[in-house]
Order: structure tokens, then sequence, then C-alpha cells
């Protein structure tokens, strides 16, 4: 049979529940509660030692829990990861767009060697094999472009994992700090660094054109 | 004996540009018959359908690599005889190794250069 509560640990609880956040799982104050309600008769020295080293892992898993969500793992997710993918995906397929227009211009001037004298066409066959030799560059940074989306689809497979172990978590903490959503500001002149965009982001010269003619 | 010159040539990479480059080097050095796949796979269909005197096939592709397609022309009556060299990015020695079990005739690493190529054809061909 369960003995009285005494007052110094209804103290202790009473103070742990006002120390920790709002968003502390009660899950974790439960299985306080059903430990000490288990326990029998007066609680020894031990048992008190035992609440002590519980009541300590509950506030370090509350905390850590805490700095996992301020870092927002669902942002890394849902944008930053898919966005650097996209961006390797794309630098994959520009260097083959480029790799391509180089090989069929050496394709045509090798073409035009045939009609050029033997000492000069051979001159431009020597300059065209380099050519070729170095355009070996497009299939080795496409390897190892590819070798780093793998990784970070594993990466991405993690984070992934442990936002749905977070359950609600990430919502709540979301909720509690409202502020911690929006970006550092940038200066109106940051706000105008982008980058190269993604083809389909990116504006053709026409559409440019189109927004300078709209001036006139 | 003379190097077929008119021999038909099939190479295997899944990377486009590559294939474009060593067919255009192999017809530098007077090979016109030349075949593409884009992994083993299909080469082995090809090489199934029509006769080849060599095949250069890169490694690193999916879904047949170039080890599996290897193994399965070392383990096709037909075609166990047939010249193979391997040009790839693989160059570790596990790799070079695991290639000459399966029967690899030479191994080219990429980045590789004209003269390279030049002389593992006529290592596994013949001068020419």
């Amino acid at each position: 049979m369960a003995g009285a509560v005494p007052a110094e640990l209804v103290a202790k609880l009473s103070a742990l529940k006002t120390r920790m956040p709002s968003y502390t799982k009660d899950e974790i104050e439960d299985v306080v509660s059903q430990m000490l309600a288990s326990m029998e008769g007066d609680l020894s020295e031990i048992n008190l030692k035992l609440y002590a080293e519980v009541e300590s892992l509950a506030r370090y898993i509350v905390a850590a829990k805490s700095e996992i969500a301020a870092l927002r793992p669902d942002e890394i997710m849902s944008t930053h990861l898919p966005s650097a993918t996209d961006e390797l995906d794309a630098i994959v397929g520009s260097t083959e767009e480029a790799t391509n227009g180089i090989l069929q211009a050496m394709e045509a001037l090798e073409t035009l060697a045939g009609e050029m004298p033997p000492e000069m066409a051979e001159k431009v066959t020597d300059a065209v094999t380099k050519v070729y030799e170095a355009c070996n560059f497009q299939d080795i940074t496409g390897q190892r472009i590819t070798k780093v989306v793998k990784a970070l689809k594993h990466i991405e497979s993690k984070v992934d994992a442990l936002v749905s172990a977070f359950g609600d978590e990430i919502a709540k903490y979301k909720a509690a700090h409202p502020q911690a959503e929006k970006a550092e500001p940038k200066s109106e002149d940051a706000t105008l660094l982008n980058g190269p965009q993604l083809p389909e982001n990116a504006s053709k010269q026409d559409d440019i054109d189109a927004l300078l003619a709209s001036f006139d | 004996m003379a190097v077929d010159m008119q021999m038909n040539i099939l190479i295997v990479d899944d990377y486009k540009t590559m294939l474009r480059i060593i067919r255009n080097l192999l017809k530098q050095l007077g090979f016109n018959n030349v075949d593409e796949a884009t992994d083993g796979s299909m080469a082995l269909q090809k090489l199934r359908d029509k006769e080849y005197g060599l095949v250069i096939s890169d490694w690193n592709m999916e879904p047949m690599t170039g080890i599996q397609l290897l193994r399965e022309v070392r383990a096709d009556a037909k075609l166990k005889a047939l010249p193979f060299i391997m040009i790839t990015a693989e160059s570790k020695t596990e790799n070079v190794i695991a290639a000459k079990e399966a029967g690899v005739n030479n191994y080219i690493v990429k980045p590789f250069n004209a003269a390279t190529l030049k002389t593992k054809l006529a290592s596994v061909i013949g001068n020419f």
C-alpha cells in the first residue's frame, strides 16, 4: 500500500512543475508520478536519490528536445536539403549542356581540318584531341556530385525520421517561439544577392527585354 | 595479324558526353563502326544481337554495372572471348583486382588521354 507522500517531496514536485516550461511533455510527469505512487512505505534516502536522478534525467530530456526543436529540423528537411540537391542537379545539367556545346564545336572544327593543308590539319586535330581529353571533367564532376547528392538524401531520410520522432514537439516550439520564424533582416542589397537561379525559375533574356521595354 | 579497322566496337557509359568523347577519339584512331549503350543490360542485348570485336565499358552504371556486364560476357559461351576494356573513375586496387578476376583485358582510369586509349587498345587488339 502506498504511504503518504512526505511534504518535502510534494514541495519538490511543485517546484519542479513550476520550473518546467509549458511545453514539457505530460508523459514525463506521468512517469514520475506513477513511479512515486508505486513506492511503498516511507521514502528512504535511496528513493529520494533515485527520484533526484529521474528528475535530472527529465530535465535533460526536456532541454535536449527544446534545443533540437530550436534547430528546426523540419525546415532543414523541407527547404534546405531539397534546395541543395536541386542546385547540385542543376550543376550536372549545365555542365553537361556546356560540354556538349564544346564537343559539337570541336567536331565541326575536326571536319574542317579535313579541308586544310596536312600540316595545319594535324595541328588542329591535336588541339581538338586535347579538348576532348579535357572534357573528361564532366563525367568526373558529375560522378562526384552524384555522390554528394546521395549523401544529402541519406541525411534527409535521417532528419525525416527525427522530425517524425518529435511528433508535435516542433509545432509546439514554433507556437511558443514565433519570432524564431522570422529570418534575420537583410540589407536591401543583400536581398538581391540570390545567385544563379534553377532553370525552371530563371528569367529568359526575352523576359528581361520585355521587362526593360516596359519602362520605356 | 592485322587489326580489322572495320570491326564493330561497343562503348558503354551512362554519361552521354563520355560516349561522345570516346567515339570521337576512336574515330581519330580510325575506328568508325562504333555503337553505344548506356548501361550493362542494354550493352548485353546489343552484344547478343550483333557481332562486336571489342567492348569499352564504364563501371558505375545502373541498373547493370560494368563489372556485371563483364561477368555476363565471360559466362556467355558465344561472347566469352570478346576483348573487354574497362574505362572508369573507380581506381581502387580492389576494383582493378575484381575486374582482372572477372576477366577484363585492360583497365583505363578516368580522366584519361588519347595516348592512353591508343596504347590500351593496341595491347588488347594488337598494333594498328
